[in-house]
């Protein structure tokens, strides 16, 4: 089946019913999408599918087909919101980083506090208090001008 | 430049914010198998047959006739099977443990387990078997409540709470030279490490490893010992690897829990608010097995009374025996549940006296020269009252506190503490090591202290750096593999900075002397090899009594203060909380925005155990396992949070730091649950749900208006109006 993975063509065989979270993880290696609840509510999974954020584990691989599908790993590592979260201590323990970092690029550029809380209500973090994640996002507004 | 006391970047910030670093679900192994754990599905009784209704070619299987060793999981009594012989003692005991390559086949697979049931116990109150028992006394308690004006009495209850570490638990065996290797999400490496050795019986090689761990807030304390014997007697019987993940619903099921608690407290106080005589009695549900019930009953106890001086105090605790998953280590480990209830007293106090609450506890808080409750005298290190004025002025309380007056939102304040690093005499016993020693690039440091999310490998890599004058970026971490790095105790106990930062502190003073005035690097090059380990050493005056909980119960404690503010919704009583100020003192924050960050989260997990984190038990089992009806606060349910760090430092921690980790898990529910009484509503337990707030609501009417019936709607409707 081909879709569009981390922004190149890729071809990808997979059970139609197999979770997308599982494909990536397993058929493709990109285990920086990580399995939190398996029903859609804690957001560790999420990645980006054209470009809006959607749960891995609720998706059936057969749903993506042609379609284009961003992970963690197609930030590369110095995408300015991995730098923020880096210098803002907006990762803890890191097991919701990636969830929340795409989620948060989801919000565009410079989005107010009330637009990233409720962004973000459906990415749980047990560490932060999501002060910090706050912090990070809003930080890299100013990080892109300077 | 100095590393400690600035926000240098994590060690490990890079892995988490490209999603390279791995946990143990992302860790692969030629050959591997997955594990899957049969339980039982009864609170109490007898397994009486066990039939396995699918074709077994393929599969490993285990039980505890498997086990080489004893089948028991150490820890501190040995009751707790690592597979279930005959008796069953809770819901979700593991009996039996299959592998196979393919999940599905192994989640297709059905075993059926035969039991004869006995009669549970739920209630902890009710349980005919006592875990454990303390009592602490001090002074005279018949005359300390002939001196009072007024005697004020309550009983608070606390109830489950669950980690929801957002990574599971899980664990990868590896078979390897005639032994196994775990790798897995695991707070206490020596722990897990121990127990494997005891249930293998000796004679083989055993080495663990911690995987980046995501979350643990205690809930990675003891049970991840449970899930490595398992996965590695399966691993060694299929000598292949074999990795076991649990899903959400397993994890809350199976694992522990925050105790549940009910306490009473009886309290002597004059017309001015001076406190005369404590009694407090403090009751926890420690579930089926021993685990580490009785530490978290000492924890509790001692802290019971509060940051409160009181010439005559008794504290009476117990831990009962229930047919419930065992409780265990969380975050604060009971000093939030008889916090809780103290400081929700205190304000019944302040209310009883109709005196400031504020007052109260002025009048009364800790200062430096008195005694706690276990007859301990606080140092200069003290700083009750300096945590208290701050959290006042800083929240704008008095002022917030008229403004509010009449409306919907309330205002609340919860004064506390928190002792650092292991009870009493138990940092002697554990007699942790830590190592630093020269590389070619600089200074190496190894410590069986875990990165749970917290920053130990940042914390500690700072405290070596200034400790040696080299810097930051030239100190390395040790993996955590305890084949490689000695003890240096487990990951608990608000203990990880204090005292291995300390053990590390005193490494890389006498490393640096030894390299007679060459840098790490330079050393290396010209003499190879240059290794320092160094023991905890207690402070010379500490001094406790084991038996009489007499003494010095810490070597210090860290101080805190939060005020909250909540609206309180009338219609559907639901409470929003809107702001904490948190006012921390931790000795010396080594690193500003990490220290910040445990505030911030610690203080959002005590908001869910607040509000909204409700544990519904059905016959011993956790009805709600899954995070669509156990929920943890979102973005939305947490509120704004002002936190200020103070630094009165603790003469003998590294830099001057105290314990922080559990400190701000113990003032959220308190002071919410007052702010919420700022309101008149007599709330006296968590989580505080609509439901509870609701009946507290109309209890409080009744009590003015006492012919109204709280049951019927037409009383509901005549209380809202």
């Amino acid at each position: 089946m081909n879709i569009t993975l981390n922004g190149a063509p890729a071809n990808v065989d997979a059970h139609p019913m197999k979770r997308l979270l599982d494909v990536l993880r397993e058929e493709c290696g990109l285990t920086g999408t990580k399995e939190g609840c398996g029903e859609g509510e804690c957001g560790a999974c999420t990645v980006l599918l054209d470009e809006q954020p959607v749960c891995a584990c609720l998706i059936p691989w057969g749903q993506v087909e042609g379609r284009s599908i961003t992970t963690i790993e197609g930030l590369g590592d110095a995408h300015p919101l991995q730098q923020a979260f880096m210098d803002e201590v907006g990762a803890q323990c890191g097991i919701c980083t990636p969830g929340m970092v795409l989620t948060a690029l989801s919000l565009g550029p410079n989005p107010s506090l009330d637009r990233i809380k409720t962004g973000l209500a459906g990415n749980l973090c047990r560490c932060t208090g999501y002060e910090a994640i706050y912090r990070a996002i809003q930080s890299v507004h100013g990080r892109e001008r300077a | 430049m100095t590393a400690v006391g600035t926000s240098v970047r994590r060690k490990d910030g890079i892995g988490k914010a490209t999603g390279r670093a791995q946990y143990a679900d992302d860790l692969h192994f030629p050959g591997m198998l997955y594990g899957r754990t049969v339980r039982t599905t009864i609170p109490s009784g007898r397994v009486s047959g066990i039939r396995l209704d699918f074709d077994p070619a393929g599969f490993t299987i285990c039980d505890h006739r498997d086990i080489p060793g004893r089948n028991i999981v150490s820890l501190i009594v040995e009751d707790q099977p690592c597979l279930v012989e005959r008796d069953v003692r809770h819901v979700a005991e593991p009996v039996l443990l299959l592998a196979h390559e393919s999940r599905d086949a192994l989640l297709a697979a059905t075993v059926v387990i035969d039991y004869e049931p006995s009669t549970p116990v739920f209630d902890p109150t009710a349980s005919p078997q006592t875990l454990k028992e303390l009592l602490i006394e001090k002074g005279n308690l018949e005359k300390g409540f002939a001196t009072a004006d007024v005697i004020v009495e309550g009983v608070y209850r606390t109830g489950h709470q669950e980690h929801v570490y957002i990574e599971t638990n899980g664990v990868v065996a590896v078979p390897e030279n005639d032994g196994i290797a775990v790798y897995g999400s695991i707070q206490c490496p020596f722990y897990v490490d121990r127990a494997l050795r005891v249930m293998l019986g000796g004679g083989r090689s055993v080495r663990v490893v911690q995987t980046e761990t995501g979350g643990g807030f205690g809930g990675k304390e003891e049970y991840p010992s449970m899930l490595a014997c398992h996965a590695a007697l399966l691993a060694l019987k299929a000598q292949r690897p074999v990795k076991i993940i649990y899903d959400r619903v397993e994890d809350m099921l199976a694992t522990t829990k925050r105790h549940p608690s009910i306490i009473r407290h009886r309290t002597g106080v004059t017309k001015d608010g001076r406190i005369t005589a404590m009694d407090v009695d403090v009751v926890i549900d420690g579930g089926a097995y021993v685990t580490l019930s009785p530490v978290v009953l000492s924890r509790g106890g001692i802290h019971a009374a509060g940051p409160y001086r009181c010439a005559n105090t008794r504290i009476r605790g117990r831990a009962m025996f229930t047919n419930t998953p065992p409780n265990g280590a969380f975050r604060g480990f009971g000093a939030p549940q008889t916090q809780f209830a103290m400081e929700v007293h205190m304000q019944r106090i302040a209310e009883a006296l109709q005196i400031d609450p504020v007052k109260l506890r002025e009048r009364n808080a800790l200062r430096p020269g008195d005694f706690t409750a276990t007859g301990q005298k606080l140092r200069d290190d003290c700083s009750a009252i300096q945590v208290l004025k701050e959290a006042v002025k800083r929240s704008g309380y008095r002022r917030k506190a008229k403004k509010y007056a009449g409306t919907n939102h309330g205002i609340g304040v919860a004064l506390f503490f928190h002792g650092s690093g292991f009870t009493g005499s138990g940092e002697l016993k554990l007699g942790s090591r830590a190592a630093v020693e020269c590389t070619e690039h600089g200074v190496r440091l190894l410590v069986s202290s875990t990165e749970i999310g917290q920053g130990t490998r940042t914390m500690h890599a700072q405290i070596v750096a200034d400790a040696m004058g080299i810097p930051y970026e030239q100190v390395e971490v040790a993996p955590v593999d305890t084949s490689i790095v000695p003890d240096s105790g487990p990951t608990v106990a608000s203990r990880t900075c204090m005292v291995v930062g300390k053990i590390l502190e005193r490494a890389s003073h006498e490393l640096k002397a030894q390299m007679n005035g060459l840098a790490p690097a330079e050393y290396f090059r010209a003499h190879g090899p240059l290794r320092v380990e160094k023991e905890h050493i207690p402070p010379q005056w500490l001094t406790w009594d084991e038996e009489r909980y007499r003494g010095d119960a810490y070597a210090t404690y860290a101080w805190a203060c939060d005020v909250a503010e909540v609206e309180l919704d009338r219609d559907t009583y639901e409470v929003r909380p809107l702001r904490i100020t948190a006012v921390q003192d931790i000795g010396k924050a080594i690193h500003p925005a990490l220290a910040t960050g445990q505030v911030e989260g610690g203080t959002a997990q005590g908001v869910g155990f607040a509000l909204i984190e409700q544990v519904v038990m059905k016959g011993g089992a956790m009805a709600n396992a899954q995070l669509t009806n156990y929920t943890i606060p979102t973005t939305l349910d947490t509120p704004a949070m002002d936190v200020v760090l103070l630094e009165n430092p603790f003469p003998e921690g590294p830099f001057g730091a105290k314990g922080l980790g559990e400190l701000p898990i113990d003032g959220p529910a308190p002071a919410i649950v007052n702010a919420i009484r700022s309101l008149g509503v007599d709330v006296r337990e968590v989580p505080a749900t609509p439901e509870v707030v609701l009946l507290a609501a109309q209890d409080s009417r009744a009590s003015v208006e006492r012919h109204v019936d709280i049951l019927t709607y037409g009383a509901a409707t005549a209380a809202r109006a």
